[in-house]
Order: C-alpha cells, then sequence, then structure tokens
C-alpha cells in the first residue's frame, strides 16, 4: 500500500512521461537546429540599438511639411480599395455561387473551390509584384492585386452562406416550375443579400488597410509614399505617414463596424 | 378583409425604400468619383490580358533547377515563423494580463497595455518589417522581430478577451484559501484560458507562416528574398516554382495548424 499523499499535485498536461519528456526534449532540439542553421547575422543584429537610436532620433517629430503628398497618397488609397472593393465583390458572387456544394454541379463547385483557394494562398504582396511586373507600377495593379484579395475572403464566405441557406423557398420555386435563374435570384439571393452587405463592408476597411502594405511594392497608394520616404531616409516624413494610416485604419474599423451593427 | 387581400404586397414602406435608393446613390456616386479620379493609363488597362498571358506563358514548365535552394529558403521561413511566433506568445503573456480588465493591477497598466496592442496590430508586418530592416539590416533577424511586434497585439487582445470571460469562482474560492497572487493565476486562470491560449496560438502561426513569405520582398529574409531575386532576373520559370512551393507551404501549414486545432481542443 502506497503512504498518502499528503500533498494535491497539478496533473502534468499530457499524462503519458515518456510522451511528455519526449515533447520537451523535441522542442530543445528543434530549437537549437534553428538557431543553429538560421542565416542569422549577429554582429549586424548587434548594431541594431545605435541604429534605432538614430532613426527614431531622425522621426521625431514627425514632419508634416508634405501634407500634399500625405493626402494624395491616401485619396488614392482609397480609390484603390473601393474600386477592388467593387470588382471583388462582383466576381465574388459568381465564384460563390459556383462553390457553394448546394448549388452547383461537383465539377463547377471543384472550380470554384479551387479559385477560391488559389486566391486566398497567396500574400496579397506577392500577387501584388506580380501584378505590377504584368501591367506596370500605379494603382491599376494595386486593384487587380485587391480583386483578387477580396475574391478569397468574400467568395469564401459567401459560399459558406449560401450552403447554410434554408431550401425551402427554393424547392418552393422549383416545384412551381421556375428555372434556375429566377430561382437563385428570388430564392436564394434574398436569403444572402444581408451577409453580402456586411461582407462587402467589412472588405473595403480591409482593402484600405491591405492598399498601404501593397503599394510599398509598387502597386499605387499611400504604401509608395511610404516606401518612398524609407528609402530617402525620410524618417520624420515615414514617422508622419504611419502615424496617419494607424489613424486612419482605426476610423475606417470604427465606422464599418458601427454599419455593420446597424444592418445586421 | 376585402381591402387587405387586393392591396399588393410590399416589401418595404416607402421609407425604407428611400433610404435604401439614397444609400444605393451613395455608393454610385463614391465609385463613379473613385473611378474619374483615379491615377490609370487605361491603354495598359486594355493591354492587361495580353501582358498577363504573357507573363504566366513565361512561367511555364517551372523550373527546378534551384530546388534544393528553395526547399532550404522554404525551412528557414517555416522556422522563421515558428520562433517568432513562440517568442511573440511568451511576450504577450504579460501583455494580455494587463491588457484584461479584472486582472491588470491598476488603471494605468490598463491603459498601457491596451496601448501595446492597438499600436501592435495597427501597423502591419511589412510595415514594421520596413522598420526592423532599417534598423536591423537586411535579413532574417529583421524579420522575427517584425513578425513578433505584428503577433503581439493579435495574440495579446485575443489572450486578453479570454481573461477577462473566465468564471470568477475558482479565483474567489483560491484567494478565500489564502492562495497566494501568483498561485491564483497559476491555478484560478491559467486553466480556464489554456485552451484559448492554443487556438489562438495556433491560428497565429498559421498566419505568420503566410506572412514570412513574403518578408524578404523587403529584405528582411525567407523564401521572399529568392522570389525577389527571380524576380529582379526575369527568370520566370524559376519564379513559377517558388510559387508552387509558397502554395505547398501555406496548404501544409493549414493541414497541420487544423490537425493539431483538432487534437488539443
Amino acid at each position: 500500500m502506497s503512504a498518502a499523499r499528503d500533498h494535491w499535485h497539478k496533473p502534468p498536461f499530457i499524462a503519458n512521461p515518456l510522451l511528455r519528456y519526449g515533447l520537451y526534449a523535441a522542442i530543445a532540439v528543434y530549437v537549437a537546429i534553428t538557431l543553429a542553421t538560421l542565416p542569422i547575422d549577429w554582429d549586424r543584429a548587434a548594431q541594431g540599438l545605435a541604429r534605432a537610436g538614430r532613426i527614431f532620433g531622425g522621426a521625431f517629430p514627425p514632419s508634416f511639411q508634405r501634407s500634399e503628398l500625405l493626402i494624395d497618397g491616401f485619396l488614392e488609397s482609397l480609390k484603390i480599395a473601393i474600386l477592388a472593393t467593387v470588382g471583388g465583390v462582383l466576381l465574388s458572387i459568381p465564384i460563390a455561387f459556383m462553390a457553394a456544394r448546394n448549388i452547383a454541379p461537383l465539377p463547377v463547385y471543384y472550380l470554384g473551390r479551387a479559385i477560391i483557394i488559389l486566391a486566398r494562398s497567396f500574400h496579397p504582396v506577392i500577387v501584388a509584384i506580380i501584378f505590377v511586373k504584368a501591367v506596370g507600377f500605379g494603382p491599376f495593379a494595386g486593384i487587380l492585386t485587391l480583386i483578387v484579395y477580396s475574391i478569397g475572403f468574400v467568395a469564401k464566405l459567401l459560399a459558406e452562406r449560401i450552403e447554410e441557406i434554408d431550401p425551402g423557398p427554393v424547392e418552393a420555386m422549383k416545384s412551381a416550375g421556375a428555372s434556375f435563374l429566377p430561382t437563385l435570384v428570388y430564392a436564394v439571393v434574398p436569403q444572402i443579400m444581408q451577409r453580402q452587405i456586411g461582407l462587402s463592408i467589412y472588405q473595403l476597411d480591409s482593402n484600405l488597410r491591405a492598399s498601404a502594405v501593397v503599394g510599398i511594392v509598387g502597386a499605387g497608394g499611400i504604401g509608395a509614399t511610404l516606401a518612398n520616404a524609407f528609402g530617402r531616409y525620410d524618417y520624420d516624413f515615414a514617422l508622419a505617414i504611419t502615424m496617419v494610416i494607424v489613424g486612419v485604419i482605426l476610423i475606417s474599423e470604427a465606422v464599418s463596424g458601427a454599419i455593420r451593427k446597424r444592418i445586421a | 378583409m376585402e381591402q387587405l387581400t387586393l392591396q399588393d404586397w410590399s416589401r418595404y414602406t416607402p421609407m425604407q425604400r428611400f433610404q435604401r435608393y439614397a444609400c444605393f446613390a451613395l455608393a454610385a456616386l463614391v465609385v463613379a468619383w473613385a473611378l474619374g479620379s483615379v491615377n490609370i493609363i487605361w491603354a495598359w488597362v486594355w493591354d492587361a490580358p495580353t501582358q498577363m498571358g504573357d507573363l504566366f506563358s513565361r512561367m511555364v514548365p517551372p523550373d527546378p533547377a534551384n530546388l534544393d535552394q528553395i526547399l532550404l529558403a522554404l525551412w528557414d521561413t517555416v522556422n522563421l515563423a515558428t520562433i517568432a511566433t513562440a517568442l511573440a506568445v511568451l511576450l504577450a503573456l504579460p501583455v494580455a494580463y494587463i491588457a484584461a480588465q479584472n486582472t491588470t493591477p491598476n488603471a494605468v497598466t490598463l491603459w498601457i497595455g491596451r496601448f501595446i496592442l492597438v499600436s501592435s496590430r495597427s501597423v502591419n508586418t511589412i510595415i514594421w518589417a520596413l522598420l526592423f530592416v532599417a534598423i536591423f539590416g537586411p535579413g532574417i533577424v529583421a524579420g522575427i522581430v517584425a513578425i513578433m511586434f505584428r503577433s503581439i497585439g493579435f495574440l495579446g487582445k485575443l489572450l486578453g478577451e479570454a481573461i477577462e470571460e473566465i468564471d470568477p469562482k475558482p479565483v474567489e474560492a483560491l484567494q478565500a484559501c489564502g492562495a497566494s497572487h501568483f498561485k491564483v493565476v497559476l491555478y484560478g486562470i491559467v486553466p480556464q484560458v489554456m485552451p484559448t491560449f492554443f487556438a489562438v496560438s495556433i491560428l497565429r502561426w498559421d498566419i505568420n507562416l503566410r506572412e514570412s513569405t513574403v518578408l524578404g520582398l523587403v529584405g528582411a529574409g525567407g523564401i521572399g528574398v529568392i522570389l525577389q531575386g527571380a524576380i529582379d532576373t526575369f527568370n520566370w520559370q524559376e519564379v513559377s516554382t517558388v510559387l508552387l512551393a509558397i502554395i505547398a507551404l501555406v496548404v501544409t501549414g493549414e493541414i497541420v495548424s487544423s490537425y493539431l486545432r483538432r487534437r488539443i481542443l
């Protein structure tokens, strides 16, 4: 008979001790290997503090002298975001119907899913550099990029919503002899409209954020202005731009949240 | 009764209809403004399908000549994302603790916590990377720090919300037994937020895997460096190999993270 335990011990997270210690060992080995193999230039990193001091010294106070450039950049970002949202949402609707299991025939369903997966696999910045190479620098490349980005998100969520609709109205229309298109328009669309509007507003907000980023690789908007400021060591202007980006994002988040709350 | 059946059914009242049309008109106006004033060279737009087709025809077939280097860079990318996520999780714990209303020591710390979370989340990883490349020089260190700075806000916010939603009874019970503050946290709070903690960390790891594929485009290490190099030298067949490798990475990351989530939750 074992001695009565007078202390309660917290049960370990993983009950099997072999697995537990094995896992710890595996993690330690992994960390050691990664730290050893990652191409880290420690000397260069060690100079970081001095450089950070210089950069922040140059960045304060933020300079709003070239506010015209700043405003132009932002207006362009806004236009990119609006046009990409419209284009992306319009394209998302047919793609979402293709990718909904209860509407589309199987081959079409797989095609729709493939489009969505492809649109979601690449970070918008990668899509942006490819479009910049294909159609040149500027907002057009940014719009195309964010259209792809919007399809990946809006079409995915819209397809999920379509799969969740109440089949009653669809059956009613079919039994009344309606053809495919009227069935979609009168039985499916009213059920997904609200979600679609909410998603569009969310996506507009999201595109505005992303447009700041894709500009860094040449796709127009405020990101291009920011990358230029960094490239010319204009850290005070870069700080001003970053501060305005943060402010605009916070405002647009609040606005889109308020709108979505009202319509939901 | 008679009159009701004769009336036309309409979905909206006149006022609602007016509001809807006003919204549509406003949206149309905004779009027209954007379309009319955006600085686009339309000749390029009409030319775009040809150019895109040309680009993609240059990309096939993918050229595997540099595959070993690409795989090595892919491995670095995974490690970059993993290490950065792990460090960010460690740093996010105290931030979440002071940013949650029920655990923060006082109003000042709450305010500090919230400030850290908001400033971390509102700056994109790429913008953080630009800054840290300027500080640490091009390379993987800048990438790790950039991903950390962005992840702390995400992790801290979600963990803080989880802490705010805990059941206060175990905490009170421990306090009533005279447990020390550290033990209250360890036995009263930690077990309740554990599932969220793992779910959020795995989710962020998955996101960071995607983000770390593009860090190289601003010089912050990972597979993006090779991608940028191949694009700069117009080596489109290698570009398509890298893109395929990135798809494989992202899809694998999604499978791994959904498997882990199912195992743990």
